[in-house]
């Protein structure tokens, strides 16, 4: 017989975890002496919230469920942030959260919060377990269920006692949930269906979303796009699908997409979702589309079909295996009147002026990207940066991560964190705002005690600049709440904690300021000053 | 329009909230709700009638489908159900009015269950609609207390909603 806590700990070595992103406190502490016994390592975050997200970045670059671990209470309760950000992704992550011992549940003592009541609206699936025997089964089954379907969280809490408890340990081979069984294949008559509507289609469309890198699917999309000549648009989530110089490749749709691509959606006779769920930001009037142009929709989620856009062909299924199914039996499509339609429109947009005084933050990310290594990991914030990012770096074969679906102000650094230790030979390069870095710069120290060499290019504008902007079209430039006024020296700062820094004032500092950035092999931030009327597209 | 659906549910702590989340988090109207065990007793059964449109339902029925813990959700045709509910009905009756009630009561298939001497406690068991119609008739004697199930449904026939093995 064993702990209950070393059991839980047999139980991540047995699912291959490698590392873990804690905050420890009085409920977690019979997991954590076990821990120490331990050779997976542990990330000590300096937020809960943040040991979410570096969960999450983890979880996206190894495409398997990661682990964070949190105390009961304020630390359960610190989680939810990053809990609902992975949910809206459907990124799988583990939360392991302490709980108040089983005899005092309910009895609001110290430290007690009800998480997995809290959490039940964000959670895939949640367990307060209060036999300490079930505990390899819980977890067995939260691996399984995190990691297969749709992805995303699932929150195991566990009691004190329940931990220090003795059990019979033997971590089972398989699961049994009757009630749980995804599907993963296409149905053959509805592959049939896209085949054909495929073929009858002149101005067919993919729009790939983020439920592609969930299905491991990204090398059957590339080869379904080719194979066909389609021309492909991507969702936020859905960044990186492609490489963003790919002739078939037309760009990011929705409200802060790019003209070609929001152009092609409304030019399509026929639009191929995959695996994206067509949320408010990436497609603002559903109901145009439904009536003017034949939709696909291809999910694993059938909950998925129908609820924000009616599919004329619906197909539940894994991407990786539909698509599969469909390289078959697709052959090549005359789409080349389409295609050199979408160019030429494209080689029509007119070039914004760029910024000359401060640093243009567009024409920033361009260099930069061209700049950095084939494999670098783009690691988004939310606000104006975002979107310059979305729309500016370029991605070769590397990843674009970013908080999409709930747009998590502080993402950015801790994903980063664990992006980074999923792959230490990517360089994972985050893109944040001035308001959002201070949403999360407590994680620095997380970057300096691991050494975790991490690059943050910080755009410095002094706002909130995404809300400013909206309080200028929309509020008659009322500002109001959205300066930064108190924005340390970030380089100061940073040097602060022992990482190289420095600022970029203009255009003309930028080649050098990125040579060095690039070329160091530790962490650095770049302080990169911009506009403050700089506009997000 | 109405809809009845039958759900199976893994009968553990922590489903039913899961499930009666989701209605009010998705914004579906329920009507009623009614559950129980079934002859697995691992396995709930839960009713639920819903008002909504095709879209509502279908909505619904794919969201109870994707929570983990549900087995099987079954939407019950008008045609092809049976449903019941259970009525408990606390009304006045003075002595001089016990015999005009329970005619009421028989003729209706209800029941007395209780009687005090400025009340009569009845029970009832039928579908929504005879449940109605019986109200109307005695509402004009005083309707002081009514507690109800919410409707439970079952197909008709030898059709049933089982656990695949
Ligand atoms: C946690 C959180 N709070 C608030 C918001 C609303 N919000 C969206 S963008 C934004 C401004 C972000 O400012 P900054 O990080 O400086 O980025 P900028 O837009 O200036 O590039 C805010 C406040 C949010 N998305 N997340
Ligand atoms: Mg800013």
């Amino acid at each position: 017989m064993i702990k209950a806590a070393e059991a839980m700990v047999k139980c991540l070595e047995n699912e291959g975890i490698k590392v873990v992103f804690g905050y420890p406190g009085a409920a977690i502490c019979p997991f954590y002496d076990e821990l120490s016994h331990s050779d997976i390592k542990h990330i000590l975050v300096r937020h809960e919230a943040n040991g979410g997200h570096s969960a999450s970045g983890y979880a996206r670059i190894t495409g398997k469920p990661a682990v964070c671990i949190a105390t009961s209470g304020p630390g359960a309760t610190n989680l939810l942030t990053a809990i609902a950000t992975a949910y809206m992704d459907s990124v799988p992550i583990i939360c392991i959260t302490g709980q108040v011992c089983s005899d005092q549940i309910g009895c609001d003592v110290f430290q007690e919060a009800d998480i997995t009541g809290a959490a039940e609206p964000f959670v895939k699936y949640s367990y307060l377990v209060k036999n300490a025997q079930d505990i390899p089964r819980v977890f067995k089954e939260a691996f399984h269920i995190a990691g297969t379907g749709r992805p995303g969280p699932v929150l195991i809490d566990v009691p004190m006692d329940v931990q220090q408890t003795m059990i019979d340990f033997e971590y089972p081979e398989t699961v049994s949930l009757r009630s749980y069984k995804p599907s993963a294949k296409g149905n053959a008559l509805q592959i049939k269906k896209v085949a054909e509507a495929i073929k009858a289609a002149e101005k067919p469309l993919i729009c790939a979303g983020g439920g592609i890198f969930l299905a491991h699917a990204e090398k059957e999309i590339k080869e379904f796009a080719e194979l066909t000549g389609i021309p492909v648009v991507s969702t936020m989530m859905g960044l990186s699908v492609f490489p963003t110089d790919h002739p078939l490749y037309f760009g990011m749709i929705g409200m802060h997409g790019v003209k070609t691509a929001n152009h092609a959606v409304g030019d399509c006779d026929l639009m191929i979702l995959i695996g994206a769920r067509v949320g408010d930001r990436a497609v603002k009037s559903p109901s145009w589309l439904e009536e003017n142009t034949k939709i696909i929709h291809i999910d694993i989620d059938p909950a998925e079909i129908g609820k924000n856009i009616h599919a004329d062909i619906p197909l539940v299924g894994d991407c990786k295996c539909v698509l599969a199914q469909l390289n078959e039996i697709m052959e090549k499509q005359n789409t080349e009147p389409w295609l050199e339609h979408l160019r030429e429109y494209r080689s029509n947009i007119p070039e914004k002026p760029a910024e000359k005084v401060f640093t243009d933050p567009k024409g920033f990310l361009k260099k930069l990207s061209e700049a950095a290594p084939d494999n670098t990991v783009a690691v988004a914030d939310v606000g104006q940066n975002q979107i310059w990012a979305c729309n500016n770096f370029k991605v070769k074969n590397g990843r674009f991560l970013t908080s999409g679906g709930m747009g998590t102000m502080g993402y950015s650094v801790p994903c980063a964190v664990g992006a980074k230790l999923a792959d230490p030979s990517a360089e994972v390069i985050v893109i944040c705002g001035d308001g959002s870095f201070q949403m999360q710069m407590m994680e620095l120290a997380t970057i300096c005690q691991y050494n975790v060499p991490v690059k943050i290019v910080l755009m410095r504008n002094e706002y909130l600049g995404m809300v400013r902007e909206l309080q200028t079209r929309m509020y008659a430039d009322n500002r109001i709440a959205v300066s930064l006024g108190g924005d340390p020296d970030f380089v100061a700062l940073a040097r602060a904690y022992g990482i190289s820094a420095e600022r970029v004032e203009n255009n003309e500092q930028a080649d050098e300021a990125i040579k060095r950035f690039l070329s160091s092999d530790k962490p650095y931030l770049l302080e990169v000053m911009v506009n403050e009327t700089e506009s997000t597209l | 329009m109405k809809h009845t659906i039958s759900i199976l549910v893994e009968n553990h702590a922590g489903v039913l909230s899961r499930v009666s989340g989701l209605f009010s988090r998705r914004g579906f109207n329920i009507d009623s709700l009614a559950v129980g065990v079934t002859a697995d007793p691992s396995v709930s059964r839960i009713t639920i009638v819903a008002d909504g449109d095709e879209y509502m339902v279908e909505q619904l029925e794919k969201q109870l489908n994707k929570l983990i813990d549900t087995i099987k959700v079954r939407s019950l045709a008008p045609d092809e159900l049976l449903s019941r509910e259970l009525q408990l009905i606390k009304i006045a009756a003075t002595p001089a009015q016990r015999s005009e009630i329970l005619t009421i009561v028989e003729i209706m298939g209800a029941k007395i269950i209780d009687i005090s001497p400025s009340t009569m406690t009845i029970e009832i068991s039928d579908t929504t609609a005879h449940l109605a119609r019986f109200e109307e008739l005695i509402r004009p004697y005083g309707i002081k207390e009514i507690v109800r199930t919410g409707v439970i449904a079952i197909q008709k026939g030898a059709d049933t909603i089982a656990v695949k093995k």
